[in-house]
């Protein structure tokens, strides 16, 4: 059985086809221009996985919110969850870019990482 | 009225203002950025996704990320940079540029000028859509600001009109923080984004896309109560009996983007399909102390080619101040088969350059001829929604006019 | 003595500030949050020769007047008015002629200098019209200005000449005793009340019926319109229109004091239940397109920059109601559809100088220290950059610009609130700013903010417009 998908690892957004066989085990891939593309297709039929990126809630911050992400791709079944832990969670400013808001978030083996800096309110 | 002499100005501190505005610094001539909003950076605030930087820093940032890299690469950024600076005109024969602050009129006189002034987005109202003048219509981005910076939701329920890369990652977003997202409606018969958004955005989500459908008719009294959406045929007409009622109470637009050129537009020489400035290789318009870079010359799809883009531009603006001779256009590409956005449309044939161009229509498998002979080849889809870049080189066989061509093959 | 203006629009703004000239206690109330909400806020904005209205009417009686008044009007009020003259066209033999009976028209109304062209002529002065344009009907005292900004000119110089305002309050009813006026309800509380003016507008008929005069109805008439934008200056000069037909003036093209395009109105009859149907159709703006691409071919769609409709309040016999009523005390101003934005400046003097001495008996004395004067918010486009360069000497909030496409400044917008604004579209109305080609995209979140910090609400609280049309539900991250 032959399975298409596009590939999300980069803008370019390759279109796989994915040759599968008996009990689903990965045959071949092809269509992409670039070795990430096996491993997308790979994860993409065994637990795919995503990089999230999300706003957490900043204290006496310049701004009120600090973009942060995973600074991995984590298991796209846990994404509801780990956004919900996200939403209750409050850091205090200043914050920098690269700071690690939450380690191994929800044992996933990914950071939470500030991706910009917020000052503190003068 | 204050007078300021200045070597390099750039107008707009967005991705390519900064990246103009870097190269030009690093070459010793004094430069100065103006910026009309608060803080540089432009729409890379709030895109707080990633997706941004994989040529340019050979790794997947979010836009702040890309944003504080520049700013951190253009190092003393209260020399350079002037924020909440708005330039009211552009005077071409004297050379002058009026801008106003809040220290009152200041006109600047530059050796040269980097115009980066971006786009905007089409409004909903502008698509003359029939119905009720209600509050809870938005542009995408101006939801995504709402959310990502303001930290405010836009509304209950929402649908998505044009499935462009922004509309995709606010149903998305909008999704994640917990609004009903009900659909993204494309009047084409293919999404106006990356299909990598259309898998991330709405497939992992189950939000629905409805291709060659679009929005009838808005209802409501003073605050959005509903649409009618529809089908419509390879016209744009709408298809009677397709007709759905949808109750939302906003509407995010995501319907397209303008190159912003009131500043230029009546001096310069203009290309009406990229609804920008003709440029060449060295990203110089048609007055040669003035060039360009990034969305106001054609809507790009990724920021790192807009940044490469304002690279060009602040090295050869600053060449062009140091008074280095820089060659003259010798090249022109002419239009031909399938050939929508193109840029530059003259080149001077000096060195390699990258060339962008969008088919107008999509190919399963392609070709880019150069005056009928083949420059590559695509065994993938190409589509309007995704600009191909290629660089050029060879010079030597091409003839002064080259016939672009993007044509099917087998 | 109190009287009540009962209407914001146009006419009850100008007859507001005609009765602040006197020894009165004036009020002004509108159901509406601001001022020239209703009809006034939607309509081709165009102040009329005066030559095409029945001679005889009581709308060509005003209107050639009021015509006239304008300039003085705007020069007190500080309100842009630009003479820029109109045109009926004619294309066809037929047309030619009733260009020569308009022209007869006008000059029985009282309206001078009408001039028939040649084509010849004609394409020297506006080249871009139909080449097929067989002869014009030139009116070079035709203008066009911005309704909703006399209006609210007129009702803050009667402020600042006493005028009590009330917005955002509907009147419930008229108590009448004696057959004269005594009382009005509203939902916000009562008063007493010895004149009444009805300048309802659409409602008109609503109000006399409270008072128990209802002789006449008002029926909604709707009208679509397209902006184009301000990069189109110069398409036409001055307001072109076609050979008019019975029911109405036609579909225009009209230069806006701004630098953008109109192309409106069509004319649909609704019903009278239907005195809040501002939709626009389809059917509508296509017919506003193809109508006024006829006057003007190369009018370019793709430059639209938004589209709206209004309404006109039409009567049966399509005339103004002006006058005293068989109640003492209430006087009507209704039906006042076009040309009432030329008429109301004489409809309101008409009320102070003739319908309260002679109708109603009264002497009115008049106050020794009435300002006639009121000054606008300053608008960069407008200023010349030195003068532009002291005022952000004076506050540096006018060097903030907020509004890109129409250049207004943090200090425009802040005096608007000063004046009044509570809204987005109030602030709009006031400044321009949001009213460009990016529709708000850039700037409507800046004016939220600066509404939210100088009325300390919160942004949850501030309104497009009415109160139901909030603009953000809540925190993303309480």
């Amino acid at each position: 059985m032959i399975k298409k998908l596009t590939c999300i690892s980069c803008p370019i957004g390759c279109e796989l086809s994915v040759t599968l066989g008996e009990n689903g085990k990965i045959l071949k891939i092809e269509g992409n221009r670039c070795p990430r593309g096996v491993d997308y297709a790979t994860n993409e039929f065994t637990d795919p996985k995503r990089i999230l990126t999300i706003s957490v809630r900043v204290e006496e911050g310049e701004m009120e919110l600090v973009s942060t992400r995973t600074d991995k791709p984590i298991p796209k079944k846990k994404l509801n969850e780990i956004i919900e832990y996200i939403k209750k969670l409050r850091v205090n400013a200043p914050v920098k870019r690269g700071d690690i808001i939450v380690e191994n978030i929800l044992e996933t083996g990914s950071n939470l990482v500030a991706t910009r800096t917020v000052n503190k309110k003068d | 009225m204050r007078i300021e002499k200045v070597d390099v100005l750039i107008i707009g501190g967005g991705a390519a203002g900064l990246a103009a505005a870097i190269e030009a610094k690093n070459t010793g001539v004094k430069t100065l950025l103006l910026e009309r909003d608060r803080n540089t950076g432009g729409v890379l605030n709030q895109c707080i996704h990633n997706g941004f930087g994989l040529h340019v820093f050979k790794e997947e940032l979010t836009g702040p990320e890309f944003m504080e890299r520049l700013w951190e690469e253009l190092g003393n950024l209260d020399e350079i940079i002037r924020n909440n600076y708005t330039v009211l005109k552009i005077d071409h024969i004297n050379r002058e540029v009026i801008t106003l602050s809040e220290e009152g009129i200041v006109v600047f006189k530059p050796k040269a000028l980097i115009m980066a002034t971006g786009a905007r987005e089409r409004p909903l109202n502008a698509l003359r859509i029939p119905g009720s003048r209600v509050a809870g219509v938005y542009t995408a981005g101006v939801a995504q600001k709402m959310v990502n910076i303001y930290n405010r939701l836009p509304g209950n329920r929402v649908l998505i009109v044009g499935s462009g890369d922004i509309g995709l990652i606010m149903a998305r977003r909008l999704k994640i923080e917990g609004m009903d997202v009900l659909g993204v409606v494309e009047i084409m018969p293919e999404p106006g984004g990356l299909i990598r958004n259309v898998v991330q955005c709405l497939e992992d989500f189950n939000i629905p896309l409805w291709l060659s459908h679009t929005v009838f008719k808005i209802h409501g009294k003073e605050r959005l109560e509903g649409v009618t959406i529809g089908k419509v045929d390879e016209n744009f007409n709408p298809i009677p009996g397709t007709e759905r009622y949808i109750e939302v109470d906003t509407l995010v637009a995501s319907v397209g983007l303008i190159p912003q050129n009131e500043l230029i537009e009546n001096f310069v020489e203009m290309d009406p399909i990229n609804r920008g400035p003709v440029i060449d290789d060295l990203m110089r318009t048609s007055i040669e102390w003035i060039f360009a870079a990034g969305n106001n010359v054609a809507i790009h799809d990724l920021v790192d080619f807009v940044y490469e883009e304002g690279k060009i531009a602040g090295r050869n603006a600053a060449k062009y101040v140091l008074g280095e001779k820089l060659p003259k256009p010798k090249y022109i590409f002419k239009r031909g088969n399938n050939v929508g956005v193109l840029l530059p449309q003259r080149f001077t044939g000096k060195e390699p350059f990258k060339m962008y161009l969008r088919p107008k229509k999509s190919l399963e498998k392609s070709a880019i001829l150069f005056s009928g002979k083949v420059v590559r080849k695509f065994n993938w889809k190409i589509r309007p929604s995704e600009m191909i870049d290629l660089v050029v080189r060879n010079f030597e066989s091409l003839p002064n006019e080259v016939l672009v061509e993007v044509n099917k093959i087998d | 003595m109190r009287v009540f203006v009962i209407g914001a629009g146009i006419t009850g703004s100008l007859i507001t500030r005609e009765l602040s000239k006197y020894d009165l206690e004036v009020h002004v109330i509108d159901k509406a949050p601001d001022i020239g909400w209703g009809v006034t806020k939607a309509n081709s904005a165009i102040v009329h020769g005066g030559y095409d209205d029945p001679p005889g009417s009581v709308r060509a009686q005003f209107a050639a007047l009021g015509n006239k008044m304008y300039d003085e009007l705007s020069n007190e009020l500080d309100f842009d008015f630009i003479r820029t003259g109109s045109y009926v066209v004619a294309f066809k033999e037929e047309d030619v002629e009733y260009l020569k009976e308009l022209k007869k028209r006008g000059v029985k109304n009282g309206v001078s200098n009408l001039e028939i062209l040649t084509s010849e002529e004609l394409k020297n002065r506006e080249p871009n019209l139909n080449k097929d344009i067989k002869a014009a009907l030139w009116c070079p005292t035709a203008g066009i200005t911005e309704p909703w900004e006399v209006s609210i000119a007129a009702i803050e110089n009667a402020k600042d000449n006493g005028a009590i305002v009330h917005l955002d309050e509907k009147v419930l009813d008229i108590i009448v005793q004696n057959q004269k006026v005594k009382k009005i309800l509203t939902d916000k509380g009562e008063y007493n009340a010895d004149i009444i003016i009805n300048a309802a507008g659409l409602f008109a008929d609503e109000i006399a019926k409270m008072a128990g005069v209802a002789d006449f109805e008002i029926f909604p008439r709707k009208g679509e319109y397209i902006l184009l934008d301000k990069k189109l200056k110069g398409l036409v000069n001055a307001v072109i229109f076609p050979t008019p037909t019975k029911k109405s003036k036609g579909i225009l093209v009209v230069p806006t004091v701004d630098g953008g395009i109109l192309l409106g109105p069509n004319a649909v009859d609704l019903p009278k239940d239907q005195k809040n149907n501002l939709e626009t159709t389809k059917e509508g703006l296509n017919e506003v397109y193809e109508k006024s691409k006829a006057l003007v071919p190369s009018i370019d769609i793709s430059y639209s920059v938004k589209t709206f409709a209004g309404l006109r309040p039409e009567t049966k016999n399509k005339d103004f109601i002006i006058g005293a009523t068989k109640i003492w005390g209430f006087i009507n101003v209704a039906g006042i559809r076009s040309p009432g934005l030329t008429a109301a400046p004489a409809i309101a003097k008409y009320i102070t100088e003739k319908v309260i001495p002679e109708d109603l008996g009264l002497n009115l004395s008049k106050k020794s220290n009435f300002n006639p004067f009121r000054k606008r918010i300053p608008h960069l486009e407008e200023t010349n950059l030195e003068e532009w360069e002291k005022i952000v000497k004076k506050d540096p909030r006018f060097g903030r610009t907020v509004c890109f496409c129409n250049n207004v400044s943090e200090g425009e917008i802040v005096e608007a609130i000063k004046r009044g604004a509570k809204t987005l579209d109030g602030v709009k109305f006031r400044t321009r700013a949001s009213f460009g080609r990016c529709q708000g995209g850039f700037c409507s979140l800046k004016i939220l903010e600066i509404i939210s910090r100088e009325l300390s609400i919160p942004l949850e609280e501030i309104k497009q417009n009415y109160k139901n049309s909030w603009i953000v539900k809540g925190k993303v991250r309480p």
